[in-house]
């Protein structure tokens, strides 16, 4: 594909809560075995974009011990590859990323020292399935400037923390709300962008010169009567997980035959970062319905409705209801837990109970001492 | 590292291709798949073990080495080879052979190594019928580059060079100083179907011998397979370990199941090991089968029922009342079958007398499985 790719993946995020504390939106686990950002990464390695970027900044450290070898993404080549930048102090700079914008200008050298004619720019956050060759398509038939993938989004959802967006029949944009209060469409912006790379050189150095730092506010809705943008529909899965509820949400999707045989059985395959864990063990007294279980695992107790990460321990008569595990936790015997996502390392003492009401989500983070319990 | 392959090789160079997973895709080394091929003069098969490496002396000179390891590949254990070669370095040796204690009644299976109390080899028996000692040949070999090569054109001649029969009588002879290094872990041979179910099974165990789920010394592979795995709402699982991507919604007691593998509604599956993206139906029982890769078993499939019979053809191989199936077979709806039987190939209803394989029975389509 004619095209490089950039990964914004410097982005905090409050709605996370604790989840953040440690690590990068994009570092999330998701769906047991893999990263938020294994599903952008693979969309571009299948998509065969040979040379991408990952823009990092806030918590960085755990995402760049995932990135630490490109070859699972099949990025490690001697053309191309995979490129990991972090702000960087130098003779004309010494800011953090003030803004997507910022993060992608401190970076330019990276754009102008490339020869594919187009980038793609994609946020590290989202939870789907694409074949990018098929928006470049869509994007030069349209003769755009700039496309953006765009969706539906259902009747109840929230869109307060999306880019709302209005279409005309020929799916121009015309109007672009950063996350309005009162959303006047049920489209919204996915954060996945095609425009060509000089322009985007263009656009981003007159945006620092006028000291303006974002792509959305100061690119997109800036020059959206000026530029051709136009919206892409993405319709399969898709799925942003940046907030508790929809972190929560979308790990429970995956206990779905439709959406796991859609992620885990169809071609193409999502990739991540391989353990070389042992196979999950179950010995007596272990009960598991309707879940996921990742390898690594050693399982005693129940589990039902949720989603356990690798490596994670569970004890003798634990019951373990609608959760979501992260990697590496310990459960200690007879704990009861119901509604809520374990941060990983945690370690739980025998005889817990953590409980949350249905339609809320508890985090857990437990630090105790592991072996001296 | 050199690997050398001669039965059936496509499956394990797949396995192993450029050796990411172990790391071993390096600039430097690294490691070569290698096969027996077609030369000017004299081109043949490996005709034994030490005769393999024999053909690939040109290989290993390529590297200028001091010491030659040379290992196989069906034996399950963990060792640190460079404690060995310490050893071996430590004794001025010639030829370091890996040994290990076992119980002496059972010594006689084994080629048994008889030391000094310095652990220098004075002499060594083949399967004896009275041991002189219990250190059993593990097959692991550490040998200084030159006195290898001496000894391999030396014997060059000699129809199925074999180590243990040739090469280290050869090397006694000579007056090499032999050494036997004490290994005290878990090893096994998994040589035989029923050592390999075994040691399948031991891996179950609350605390294995083996373990595999120490952050230490890990056992690297090849996964393809990456997606959790998933559980019905009413499947039923106990003392079993499961690999990545396999969906359950029958039940699974005290069994190894691979990676990739679909276990159906209501089928019930025991003592068995079920391999890699085999797909197994609904309302099945299975009783200490050996399912291998990529197998398509139907519904209402009963394996290892009825008394136990010999194996008609192979008995010293289909025994201990497993059943086997081969790779990318298929065994259609409702077929039943005994024990110590064996089917391989894809079958169809028309292959079963009254959809039915009696124990000691064998089936085998060779050929037809692609």
């Amino acid at each position: 594909m004619r095209a490089i790719g950039i990964i914004l993946a410097g982005g905090n995020n409050r709605k996370m809560r604790e989840l953040s504390h440690k690590r990068a939106v994009c570092a999330m686990p998701i769906a047991g075995s893999y990263r938020s950002i294994d599903f952008t990464l693979s969309n571009m390695s299948n998509s065969h974009i040979q040379k991408v970027a990952v823009l990092t900044q806030y918590n960085a450290s755990s995402l760049h011990e995932h990135l630490s070898s490109s070859k699972w993404w099949d990025f490690g080549r001697k053309q191309g590859g995979l490129y990991v930048y972090t702000p960087a102090v130098t003779a004309q700079n010494s800011n953090w990323y003030r803004g997507t914008a910022d993060a992608i200008y401190q970076n330019l050298d990276f754009l102008r020292s490339s020869h594919e004619p187009y980038v793609l720019v994609a946020s590290g956050d989202g939870v789907y399935k694409m074949d990018f060759n098929k928006m470049m398509e869509y994007h030069i038939e349209k003769k755009a400037d700039i496309t953006v993938v765009c969706r539906d989004m259902p009747p109840k959802a929230n869109l307060e923390r999306f880019g709302s967006i209005r279409m005309n029949e020929e799916s121009r944009i015309e109007e672009f709300e950063e996350k309005p209060l009162q959303a006047k469409s049920r489209v919204i912006s996915c954060g996945i962008y095609i425009l060509r790379r000089r322009q985007l050189i263009e656009m981003v150095e007159k945006c620092i010169e006028e000291d303006r730092y974002d792509f959305v506010r100061d690119i997109l809705i800036r020059y959206k009567d000026v530029k051709r943008i136009y919206g892409y529909k993405i319709r399969d899965y898709w799925r942003n997980i940046a907030s508790v509820e929809d972190y929560y949400g979308t790990n429970m999707d995956f206990l779905k035959p439709e959406v796991r045989n859609y992620f885990f059985k169809q071609y193409p395959d999502i990739y991540s970062k391989v353990d070389d864990l042992a196979p999950a063990k179950y010995n007596v007294g272990a009960s598991v319905r309707n879940s996921l279980i990742s390898s690594g695992c050693i399982v005693n107790g129940a589990v039902e409705n949720s989603v356990v990460f690798k490596k994670s321990y569970i004890g003798n008569n634990c019951v373990i209801k609608n959760s979501i595990i992260l990697n590496d936790v310990y459960i200690g015997d007879n704990t009861y837990i119901e509604n809520c996502i374990l941060e990983s390392h945690s370690t739980i003492r025998a005889n817990s109970r953590y409980v949350e009401e249905d339609g809320q989500v508890r985090i857990v983070v437990e630090r105790n001492e592991r072996y001296t319990m | 590292m050199g690997v050398l392959t001669q039965y059936q090789p496509l499956r394990l160079n797949a396995h192993i291709g450029i050796g990411i997973p172990w790391d071993l895709d390096r600039n430097i080394g690294g490691v070569s798949v290698l096969p027996p091929y077609e030369r000017s003069s004299n081109s043949e098969w490996y005709t034994g073990t030490a005769n393999a490496i024999y053909q690939n002396l040109e290989y290993m000179e390529s590297y200028h080495p001091d010491y030659v390891l040379i290992l196989s590949g069906d034996h399950i254990y963990k060792m640190d080879y460079e404690l060995m070669l310490d050893f071996h370095k430590a004794n001025n040796a010639d030829v370091t052979i890996a040994v290990m204690p076992v119980p002496m009644e059972e010594a006689s299976r084994f080629g048994i190594m008889i030391t000094d109390e310095k652990r220098r080899i004075t002499d060594f028996e083949e399967k004896p019928g009275n041991p002189r000692s219990n250190l059993a040949s593990m097959g692991i070999y550490i040998f200084n580059w030159k006195t290898l090569k001496k000894a391999l054109i030396a014997m060059a001649q000699k129809p199925a060079l074999d180590f243990g029969k040739h090469v280290i009588p050869y090397c006694h002879r000579k007056g090499a100083f032999l050494y036997a290094y004490e290994f005290n872990g878990y090893w096994k041979d998994v040589g035989t179907l029923h050592s390999y179910w075994e040691a399948n099974m031991e891996l179950i165990n609350i605390v294995p011998e083996f373990n595999l789920y120490e952050e230490y010394w890990k056992i690297y592979t090849k996964s393809e397979i990456q997606p959790p795995q998933y559980f019905s709402a009413d499947s039923v699982v106990e003392t079993s370990i499961i690999g990545e991507g396999t969906d359950i919604y029958g039940k699974v007691y005290h069994s190894v199941i691979g990676c990739g593998v679909t276990i159906g509604k209501d089928t019930v599956v025991r003592d068995s090991i079920i391999m890699n993206q085999t797909q197994i139906g609904n309302h099945c029982e299975l009783n200490k089968a050996i399912v291998d890769e990529d197998v398509r078993i139907g519904d209402y499939v009963r394996l290892g029922v009825g008394a136990a019979v010999e194996n008609e053809i192979a008995p010293h191989i289909y025994n201990h009342d497993l059943v086997t199936v081969g790779e990318r077979s298929v065994v259609p709806n409702g077929i039943t079958v005994g024990k110590n039987a064996v089917i391989f190939g894809i079958t169809t209803g028309l292959d079963y007398e009254n959809s039915c394989l009696p124990s000691g029975k064998s089936l085998i389509k060779a050929g037809e499985q692609l």
